[in-house]
């Protein structure tokens, strides 16, 4: 057991940590991340919310990655590439996850990476109670991916105009698929 | 390091409830206390870009306000999924088009992370010079538009003088003046150009007699004095519960900054100040800005002093996976030019993983989280925007404060919109 893992044992909700790139990640229970969030901003000190990020997992290591090559009909990451052999990366376990970067800001700083993985259709509870600076992130993520947040007083669109229909960060949002407003062919 | 302040700004917390980004009034309020309901933007000319407010208004004071952004926003993160590792460095830049370097750094640094890629010294302090020249010009924009929304129209001229000599900088090291892409995977772009040495040091003398010329203009002007101190209160608190960070928190008692307590690039080698004032004002955040860039002149120096002794080095590792071969090689070396040509078309691949990366930009903390899948195009790209954190506060800091101050209070928290909307 290293001293990081140590430190984030008695975690509610915690299911594994795993370390990479000198980065921290905390996979905790999707179910519990009030619970998580508040042990960890009032055991452990991390006074900072520094941003939510979301990532659709959709398609990810259906085909092999080794490079693209450009064709006729435009660039096919199925073609055979040359760089490297091709590998599959490995699946993830759900199509979501919702990655929480905290941040302590006192003399001994340390950063974490609380990720939750759902899939499509399932709600996280807000934090907006933990730290209040997560009502803006929430509203992103919940305009770009679709994904709710349970108790948030004001869960609407943020950066998309409000009748938008789709969430465009999914890997299922088509690329160019939009009409072109104002065209003058309308 | 970081302390939180013995002097309070206020008592408890001025962060509305229960959202925190919306200062909201009962809708009884209307008719019976005569409140007028007043929409600001989104094209206003003091608010830095397109940014709407809706506020309420109780006579001059306001009773209510609501932030609405989203009218610059791009899709920079979907575009950047499409295009190969190579190709998005530019964009980055484009985000937040006043410190267009700082986030062109960190998208670079995050690559270089995950490629798990030396970077040769020469690259990492000229990385840090240009890093603060930016945040030099930065603030410089900021002073100019925020003096000038609040009536000083002088400083504009002034702020905008030097602004022109780190363009020139700018221009002479990469050939633009803006959105520069000199920064690679691997190092910079090109070499250090011949004179750039001298201006730079001209500049650097320059410079801390323009910070006082400034400081001069408005530290006596008594209109300025009263239109900015005690005017858009946050307390330290309320700032850290908010995600704020950069000049905010600074202005408002916490001794944090990242190039000094988590560093990166060779920040741990430079010797420089914090500065850090307990007001949590509007006064106070111009005066951490203007020592910012006092201290960034003299981070500048000590990086123009080490990048002469490393003249002839090299200014981008010698990975030919990921970097372009030398240009002269190509007509010599058939592997040079294969490796070329397979870098601009296919771009190179980068390792599976996720990592995040944190600058200190000029607006605060700039983040980038990066997913990879192991291809040659990131799955998923995140700015973390110190801008959007920035507004958020917007509802906190306005709190009670008269309808002619939310302009100076919207410009001390120095949000630029292409930065919040992406």
């Amino acid at each position: 057991m290293t001293a990081a893992e140590t430190t984030y044992a008695g975690v509610p909700g915690l299911v594994s940590t795993v370390s990479s790139f000198d980065e921290l990640t905390l996979v905790v229970d999707p179910t519990r991340i009030v619970e998580t969030c508040t042990h960890l901003r009032d055991e452990v000190g991390f006074n900072v919310l520094v941003d939510i990020s979301a990532t659709d997992y959709l398609g990810y290591a259906d085909t092999e990655v080794a490079g693209y090559i450009g064709t006729p009909a435009g660039r096919d990451i199925n073609a055979v590439g040359s760089q490297g052999p091709r590998r599959v990366p490995e699946r993830k376990p759900h199509r979501f996850s919702v990655s929480y970067h905290l941040l302590r800001v006192a003399d001994d700083p340390a950063r974490v990476r609380v990720q939750a993985w759902i899939d499509e259709g399932d709600e996280l509870d807000t934090v907006i109670a933990v730290w209040p600076g997560a009502d803006w992130y929430e509203r992103e993520v919940f305009d770009f991916f679709g994904i709710g947040f349970r108790n948030h007083p004001n869960l609407t669109r943020i950066l998309m105009p409000e009748d938008w229909v789709g969430h465009p960060l999914r890997k299922d949002y088509p690329i160019g698929g939009e009409p072109v407003r104002f065209s003058g062919e309308e | 390091m970081s302390t939180l302040p013995a002097a309070r700004i206020y008592d408890g917390t001025r962060i509305p409830a229960p959202v925190p980004t919306i200062l909201a009034i009962d809708p009884d309020a209307h008719v019976v206390d005569d409140i007028l309901t007043v929409n600001f933007g989104p094209n206003h000319p003091s608010t830095h870009g397109v940014l709407r407010l809706v506020v309420d208004l109780d006579g001059e004071s306001i009773a209510g306000i609501r932030a609405v952004i989203g009218y610059l926003h791009t899709g920079f993160e979907k575009t950047m999924e499409q295009k190969s590792w190579w190709k998005s460095i530019p964009y980055p830049a484009r985000v937040d088009y006043v410190s267009f370097q700082a986030n062109e750094l960190v998208y670079v640094l995050a690559i270089e992370k995950l490629l798990g890629l030396e970077v040769p010294p020469k690259a990492t302090w000229m990385r840090m010079c240009l890093a603060e020249l930016t945040r030099i010009h930065s603030h410089l924009v900021w002073f100019g538009t925020s003096a000038l929304e609040i009536g000083a129209i002088t400083a504009w001229w002034y702020a905008f003088r030097e602004r022109d000599m780190v363009l020139d900088l700018f221009e002479m090291v990469c050939g633009t003046r803006m959105h520069t892409r000199y920064f690679q995977a691997g190092g910079l772009a090109e070499d250090i150009p011949e004179g750039f040495f001298e201006q730079a040091r001209a500049f650097c003398k320059r410079m801390p007699k323009a910070v006082d010329e400034y400081e001069g203009l408005l530290d006596k002007n008594a209109i300025w004095l009263q239109r900015t101190k005690g005017i858009g209160l946050l307390s330290a608190e309320d700032a850290l519960a908010l995600s704020q960070s950069g000049p905010i928190v600074r202005a408002s008692g916490i001794d944090w900054d990242l190039r000094r307590d988590m560093p990166y690039l060779a920040y741990d080698e430079v010797d420089f100040e914090v500065p850090v004032y307990h007001g949590g004002d509007v006064y106070d955040r111009y005066k951490v800005r203007m020592d910012e860039m006092r201290e960034s002149t003299r981070i500048i120096r000590q990086c123009l002093d080490r990048l002469e002794t490393m003249r002839g080095e090299p200014w981008i590792a010698d990975d030919r996976k990921v970097v372009l071969p030398p240009r002269e090689e190509l007509h010599t070396s058939m592997e040079s030019l294969i490796h070329h040509f397979k870098i601009v078309t296919e771009g190179y691949t980068v390792p599976e993983g996720e990592v995040y990366v944190a600058t200190e930009s000029p607006r605060g903390e700039c983040g980038c989280y990066l997913v990879s899948d192991g291809g040659p195009k990131p799955w998923r790209v995140k700015f973390r925007a110190p801008s959007f954190a920035a507004l958020e506060a917007t509802a906190a800091c306005s709190r009670g404060a008269a309808i002619a101050d939310l302009i100076a209070i919207v410009g001390s928290l120095d949000g630029v919109m292409g930065d919040v909307d992406r």
